[in-house]
């Protein structure tokens, strides 16, 4: 595919193993990247990905095998010398300090002397020389936690240019982005392959594997199960190596059988605690039958909205009518009397709302609903009835590991989720509200939490789901809003090609003039 | 009046040396990441060792390292419980504070037997007052000459050198690639860590400043402006120090301030001492006493806006991904 993919490996990975106690994160892992090539590397969450970059970029210390770069042996003991052998990483979770300007976030670790002020003005040059070459221009003298994430990520790739890395590795790098960055990371990402550097890019989306790599290697469970060649693989296959099985990609549904309303926002204002206006003017509504899938880039108010709609935060101007109940948002209401109108809410964020990480799996299964009558023997919790139900749900949704004792914490993300969801959804709710349903959850749950969510739907109910993975609401949505800066920028039908949606996500209102 | 203010503003500035020194202290280790709860037992250990050393030798710049020495030590325990053991700071600083407040009783009976106090120092073993040039000749020079002689000239070196510390705490903060460093290891130490730089011994840096610093500060209580060590005598001032530094935002200069501010209400309380308030009359001196911590108080709660300390304080860096 590109000419200089084949003048010898830039990396040499050779039985690379590595133990956490008794787990094995990595076994026996050979894998050879190609100098000048974008490399994916796919698989599942819990795969061995982020351990296996982990221990190249020296994070981590291999238990056996080999490192070669550039053909030449490698020892990494530490980041430091993981720089020194021209590897930078951009990690998920940007490593940034937010209080630092670009430069000074540029220069962290690579200051050129004791003084700062000869340092600085060097980075600053070469930063801009950078931002040419690259085509990354950003501010020097921006506060790193101001900017918009994309930028911030951009920051991050400079870093590791900035101390001479050829090869790059970005891990999960479109996460966080708009469709309109990630694509702007493509291209800087093809403009790094054309300048001879080495990408690593590791990801679970097969849509960015086939658009942008030459070769992908899959991971599962701990092992390198594969490598192909990108032009003569496609994403069916892919996706049957990484869960080991074929998988249906796309959502089979029925047409929706939208009923009358269950679920009607009006007028929805919140403000958040500094007094910024997070939501405005939000309505909307839900019937039976349906599922109205609210997409947008994270940040953009979905959050605030869930929080107002659930009764978790109080709004400024807004009421919801569940059913029959109409119910005032900017008072008297909270979480619990919003169950009781039959709306059942999984919390976008599972370890901050959706669960106590540190209860039990039966702990978790009663939360929020651990005061009804059921569950209480005397002034006791039932217990005995509680591991019961526990264990009934476990077998239906397939949990594991089946254990009701297990704390929360020790679940597997598809697998906490799924408790939230059983305990949400066998509560046979009117309405549901689903924040970010899949979020960190591998391929083979997020298909088990995708049925779950038809199934809702196709039982009569009102389905409001929020999520920041186009792909999922254009998949499972029967109509789709999307918001922007707390507005709702407008509604369409699940057939809105993604240019479309993108505009709208991107605050671009008239697609006709775009 | 005129004299009456130059002789508070002149024992503002004594009273708010041992504050400033522990500030400036606290500054490296939180900009660190490094809560320290235990400036005051730091201190307190700095203070008697100052005493008993600079009694034994005679020579208050012995006392002054031997005070250096023992603060640092109490930091690296602290160090060793909160950076490489990865325990709660706030609990490692408290136990500081006990271990210093027994200690010092304990060994300060065993070897000098006067109830805890180290003996009384005579002038020589002790940091005694600089004349700068030419305050004598310009002593009766109106205004000027008392400002001069009285306020700026007339401290021991320890007071000149807590301020200088200020210009040049600010300029390693903030010019320095340590500075840089240690700034974004109390904010992001994975960040730190990923750029190849070492969380651990970065942050242990910081914390023997900060005993270095402590030490300074227990110096100037028991032989600057004392003449021993007497049992319990940082009486609160490293908390008071703390206060300072959130009051300040955790920078440098505002931190003297800060520590100025303290050290006049201070000084206030003691002027105050047994004088009457026209209209009220005779005040009850634990009022003036008070008021540094009334202060404290109401200004944490609300008058100094938002203090943000540097995100990672109080957090053990632990080498994970999440």
């Amino acid at each position: 595919m590109n000419a200089q993919a084949h003048q010898g490996p830039a990396i040499e990975l050779k039985g690379i193993g590595k133990s956490f106690g008794p787990v094995v994160a990595n076994k026996d892992i050979d894998l050879v990247v190609g100098k000048g090539s974008v490399h994916g590397i796919i698989g599942e969450n819990g795969a061995g990905k982020s351990t296996l970059m982990s221990i190249l970029y020296g994070f981590y210390t291999a238990d056996t095998g080999e490192i070669l770069i550039s053909g030449k042996k490698a020892h990494i003991p530490d980041s430091k010398a993981a720089i020194e052998s021209g590897i930078g990483m951009v990690h998920q979770h940007f490593m940034l300090v937010d209080t630092f300007s670009v430069v000074e976030n540029i220069m962290l670790g690579a200051e050129g002397g004791a003084m700062l002020d000869k340092g600085i003005d060097d980075a600053r040059k070469e930063l801009k020389r950078l931002a040419e070459e690259y085509d990354m221009h950003v501010d020097p003298d921006a506060i790193v936690g101001e900017l918009p994430v994309g930028l911030q990520q951009r920051v991050e790739i400079l870093k590791a240019l900035y101390r001479g890395a050829d090869i790059l590795i970005l891990d999960e790098p479109t996460g966080v982005l708009t469709p309109a960055e990630a694509d702007h990371l493509f291209r800087i990402l093809d403009v790094l392959r054309n300048e001879g550097k080495t990408v690593l890019l590791i990801t679970h989306k097969l849509r960015e594997i086939m658009h942008i790599t030459d070769t992908v290697s899959v991971m599962r469970r701990g092992e390198m199960v594969a490598t192909r060649k990108t032009a003569e693989t496609s994403m069916s296959e892919l996706a049957e190596l990484m869960v080991g099985r074929s998988v249906l990609l796309e959502v089979e549904k029925q047409p929706a059988k939208p009923g009358a309303p269950l679920l009607k926002v009006e007028n929805l204002n919140v403000k958040d605690e500094r007094g910024v206006m997070r939501v405005k003017n939000a309505s909307l509504e839900v019937r039976a039958g349906e599922i109205l899938g609210i997409a947008g880039v994270s940040g953009n108010g979905q959050s605030e909205l869930l929080k107002a709609i659930s009764g978790i935060e109080k709004a400024q101007t807004g009421k919801v009518t569940i059913g029959t109940h109409v119910i005032d948002l900017t008072g008297e209401c909270d979480a619990a009397a919003m169950r009781d109108y039959g709306m059942s809410h999984v919390p976008e964020d599972r370890h901050k709302m959706g669960l106590v990480n540190a209860f039990s799996e039966a702990e978790n299964s009663i939360l929020g609903y651990h005061r009804e009558p059921k569950y209480s023997k005397g002034l006791l919790l039932d217990k005995e009835f509680i591991r019961k139900e526990a264990m009934e749900r476990i077998e239906k949704y397939d949990i594991r590991p089946p254990s009701t004792e297990l704390k929360a914490a020790k679940f597997s993300g598809g697998n906490q989720q799924k408790i939230v969801l059983a305990r949400e959804i066998e509560r046979d709710p009117d309405v549901l509200i689903i924040g970010q349903p899949t979020r960190g959850v591998d391929i083979g749950a997020i298909e088990y939490i995708h049925k779950r969510i038809i199934e809702m739907r196709d039982a009569g109910k009102a389905v409001l789901l929020v999520s920041v993975e186009l792909d999922e609401i254009r998949s499972l949505s029967d109509r789709i809003m999307v918001m922007f800066d707390g507005e709702i920028m407008g509604e369409r039908g699940p057939e809105a090609s993604e240019q479309e949606l993108g505009l709208l996500m991107a605050g671009v209102k008239n697609t006709e003039a775009a | 009046m005129y004299e009456t203010l130059i002789l508070v503003l002149d024992s503002t500035v004594r009273l708010s040396t041992p504050l400033l020194f522990a500030c400036l202290a606290g500054l490296y280790s939180e900009r660190s990441g490094v809560v320290d709860i235990g400036l005051e037992g730091k201190m307190l250990g700095g203070a008697f060792a100052a005493g008993a050393a600079a009694y034994v030798s005679g020579s208050p710049w012995i006392g002054l390292a031997a005070a250096i020495l023992v603060s640092c030590l109490l930091a690296l325990i602290h160090g060793y419980a909160s950076i490489t053991q990865r325990g709660n700071q706030v609990v490692a600083g408290v136990a500081i504070n006990f271990l210093a407040a027994g200690l010092t009783i304990l060994l300060g009976q065993a070897w000098f037997g006067q109830g805890g106090r180290t003996p009384q120092l005579d002038k020589a073993s002790r940091f005694s007052e600089v004349t700068l040039p030419f305050a004598d000749s310009i002593q009766d020079v109106p205004y000027i000459g008392l400002l001069y002689s009285e306020l700026i000239s007339g401290h021991n070196a320890l007071v000149y050198i807590s301020f200088l510390a200020v210009p040049l705490t600010w300029w390693i903060i903030f010019r320095t690639r340590f500075g840089l460093r240690l700034r974004a290891v109390g904010e992001s130490p994975a960040a730190v860590d990923t750029a190849g730089i070492s969380v651990g011994w970065l942050r242990y840096r910081a914390v023997l400043i900060c005993g270095i610093l402590c030490g300074f500060s227990g110096t100037y209580l028991a032989i600057g402006q004392s003449a021993g060590f007497i049992k319990d005598m940082s009486a609160g001032k490293g908390f008071i120090a703390l206060a300072a530094l959130i009051f300040a935002k955790w920078k440098p200069v505002n931190a003297m301030y800060a520590c100025l501010l303290f050290g006049f209400l201070d000084a206030v309380a003691i002027r105050m001492q047994g004088q009457e308030i026209p209209g009220i009359g005779e005040v009850p001196v634990q009022i003036f006493q008070a008021l540094p911590y009334i202060l404290t108080v109401v200004l944490l709660a609300g008058f100094v806006g938002r203090a943000i300390p540097p995100k990672a304080s109080g957090i053990p860096y632990v080498k994970e991904r999440t």
